[in-house]
């Protein structure tokens, strides 16, 4: 049951993820920042309210299971599955460095609550759809969440993947895009458009949803309306704004694959200024958000 | 002659040896893993028959899926299936799986480690008349330098029947290669076959030089050597069916006893076979090594047994290289 102090406590719990996923970044010194951000809130959802699952015990045979697509988003993954309490938060300092369970991109049997090894584009949906059909082959309950990124519906394998999807009637199966609009070179309706989006998934039928990605009592609804569908699978296109809660991020794409600290500034403040100025932004943006620290 | 514990077909050297293509094995192979356990599952991408998916196809229609002309598709969807506990075999050319499909299975099967067993059909020149599109001479090559992948190569229906069955038993991704053509069933059923262990299938009183083949080739190896016992050169044929992981122990052996080495394989000289018993020797026991395969060239259209003349693979081809062989050795050992 979602009550009114519960999706406050996720909207705190969101910004606190963000908080670490600058100071994760910057400690880093390389990594990805606009798409992390962006999804956020819906990582929140995910693992602080729809997912069955048990952080203690990782390959509970009846977890429901999140494929994340776009691997190169793990620093949202990895914070939030610290803060659900897979491995403790400190361990985020280690990210990108050796020896590391939290790889650059997500290593499948690196880091408990990882499904699936990602970073190459294209490849989580076609995954999810094994892993979905296992589950209807065994009469398995759970079920399978893919989130995939807008730019990666460049790549063919996706539209392979979404085709045999509407074919086997896959109901079990949930996609949701970051449709943030970006990508590394730009934005996406410059680089290759992707509009009518919504229309092309129907096309394959897919039953198709459209969020705010960034409200979660309708991004949960969405996904409480998908569970409901019995006759195809759903794509739950969540809107959002990539770089969300730090002002100078949002929505420009050049941040798309660098962390606090890496890019121009005007005046080219030093690492450390840029990383306190996200991390005000947020704090701004946000109201009176607390930050857990990672020291 | 013949190496006794090969339990090779008494027809070896006759007219009357039947003929039979490799895929056919792996067709018998998938049906007796499905039957042995029920997570076997078969994928593949609008290529039942051709593939002999379709053995399977009729017997599990339940765990039997058709992914349509999508090999990228077949080899992520086989990594969701094998995380979930399935052991998903996955079909098609060897031009297109692993061809096409490379980056999703170094990612999401070899990186993964998930238990996909690939199989790579209608490999080598011998496929004939459609051409060099459909050859594919490279698989073994970009198959063996992924980590966690083993790669197997049958030699006749019979030992592709073994090889498939021995596959589902290895936990982890494995490559298997197959040819098109009917092609001479010279092992029997009595014929050892474990992965990873190479087999002597010829042993010549004296040898001077050893002959390493995998695949439908050594069948040339075996009338080569039959040869060059009446023309005094004795030899030793190797079948190195498992060429990852190379069997160094049996592989050195031989080596240090006949000192020189022909390796033969339809596929290029790099990166295959011969390359992978070059990086041993080279590293152990150097010594000199005649590589008959593709040479850094695309096949074309014809008849298998045209192309097996003008590619250097057929018997007298052999004999040469081996005579080649032979002599670097004398030149070293005196």
């Amino acid at each position: 049951m979602l009550t009114t102090t519960k999706i406050k406590q996720m909207e705190l719990e969101a910004n606190a993820i963000r908080a670490n996923i600058i100071e994760t970044l910057v400690e880093a010194g390389s990594g990805h920042s606009a798409g992390p951000l962006g999804m956020a809130d819906i990582f929140t959802a995910f693992y602080f309210h729809i997912l069955a699952h048990k952080p203690k015990q990782p390959t509970w045979a009846d977890r429901d299971r999140l494929i994340l697509s776009n691997g190169h988003i793990c620093p949202v993954q990895y914070v939030t599955l610290a803060h659900a309490g897979y491995f403790p938060v400190q361990e985020l300092l280690t990210l990108r460095k050796l020896n590391s369970r939290l790889q650059g991109h997500p290593h499948r049997g690196s880091l408990p609550g990882i499904e699936t090894t990602s970073g190459p584009l294209g490849s989580g949906l076609s995954q999810a759809i094994g892993v979905a059909l296992a589950a209807r082959m065994d009469k398995k309950t759970y079920r399978t969440y893919a989130l995939l990124s807008d730019g990666e519906h460049n790549e063919g394998n996706i539209w392979e993947a979404v085709m045999l999807a509407g074919k086997l009637k896959l109901h079990n199966l949930t996609a949701v895009i970051d449709r943030n609009n970006i990508q590394i070179d730009g934005y996406t309706e410059d680089i290759m458009p992707l509009e009518p989006l919504r229309e092309k998934y129907e096309a394959f039928n897919w039953h198709v949803l459209e969020v705010n990605g960034h409200d979660i009592p309708a991004f949960v609804a969405a996904v409480n309306e998908a569970k409901a569908i019995y006759e195809k699978p759903t794509v739950i296109i969540a809107h959002t704004i990539p770089g969300k809660g730090v002002d100078y991020m949002e929505n420009d794409y050049k941040w798309h694959g660098n962390p606090p600290g890496i890019m121009d500034m005007p005046g080219e403040p030093p690492k450390k200024e840029q990383e306190r100025d996200a991390l005000r932004s947020l704090r701004t943006l946000g109201g009176s958000i607390e930050c857990h620290h990672l020291e | 002659m013949i190496h006794k514990e090969a339990h090779l077909s008494d027809s070896l050297f006759t007219p009357e040896i039947s003929q039979r293509p490799t895929r056919d094995g792996y067709g018998e192979g998938i049906v007796l893993a499905g039957r042995a356990n029920p997570r076997v599952v078969a994928l593949t991408a609008d290529l039942s028959e051709s593939t002999r998916s379709n053995f399977f196809e009729k017997e599990f229609p339940d765990r039997f899926f058709e992914l349509g002309v999508a090999e990228q598709n077949m080899a992520t969807v086989a990594a969701g299936l094998a995380v979930s506990g399935k052991i998903p075999f996955i079909a098609s050319y060897a031009t297109f799986s692993p061809g096409r499909n490379w980056e999703q299975i170094r990612t999401t099967i070899s990186y993964n480690d998930a238990n996909v067993k690939i199989a790579g059909h209608h490999a080598g020149i011998s496929v004939g008349p459609d051409g060099a599109t459909h050859q594919a001479i490279e698989d073994i090559a970009t198959m063996r330098v992924m980590a966690n992948m083993r790669v197997i190569v049958p030699c006749d229906a019979i030992e592709a029947r073994k090889a498939t069955v021995a596959a589902a038993r290895i936990v982890g991704p494995v490559y298997l290669r197959f040819g098109r053509g009917k092609t001479p069933v010279f092992t029997t059923e009595k014929t050892p076959f474990v992965p990873g262990i190479a087999q002597i299938l010829w042993q010549g009183k004296k040898p001077q030089v050893v002959i390493i083949g995998c695949g439908p080739l050594l069948h040339n190896a075996l009338l080569a050597a039959k040869e060059l016992q009446k023309q005094k050169l004795e030899v030793v044929v190797l079948n190195m069916h498992t060429i990852k992981p190379l069997d160094e122990k049996t592989l050195l052996a031989v080596v240090a006893k006949c000192g020189a080495v022909v390796t033969i394989e339809e596929h290029q000289v790099m990166g295959g076979l011969g390359g992978a018993v070059a990086e041993v020797l080279a590293k152990k026991l150097p010594t000199p090594m005649e590589f008959i395969g593709m040479q850094n060239t695309f096949g074309e259209s014809g008849t298998p047994a045209q192309l097996m003349e003008k590619y250097g693979m057929d018997v007298s081809a052999i004999i040469a290289a081996v005579r080649r062989a032979a002599e670097r050795r004398i030149s070293i050992r005196g």
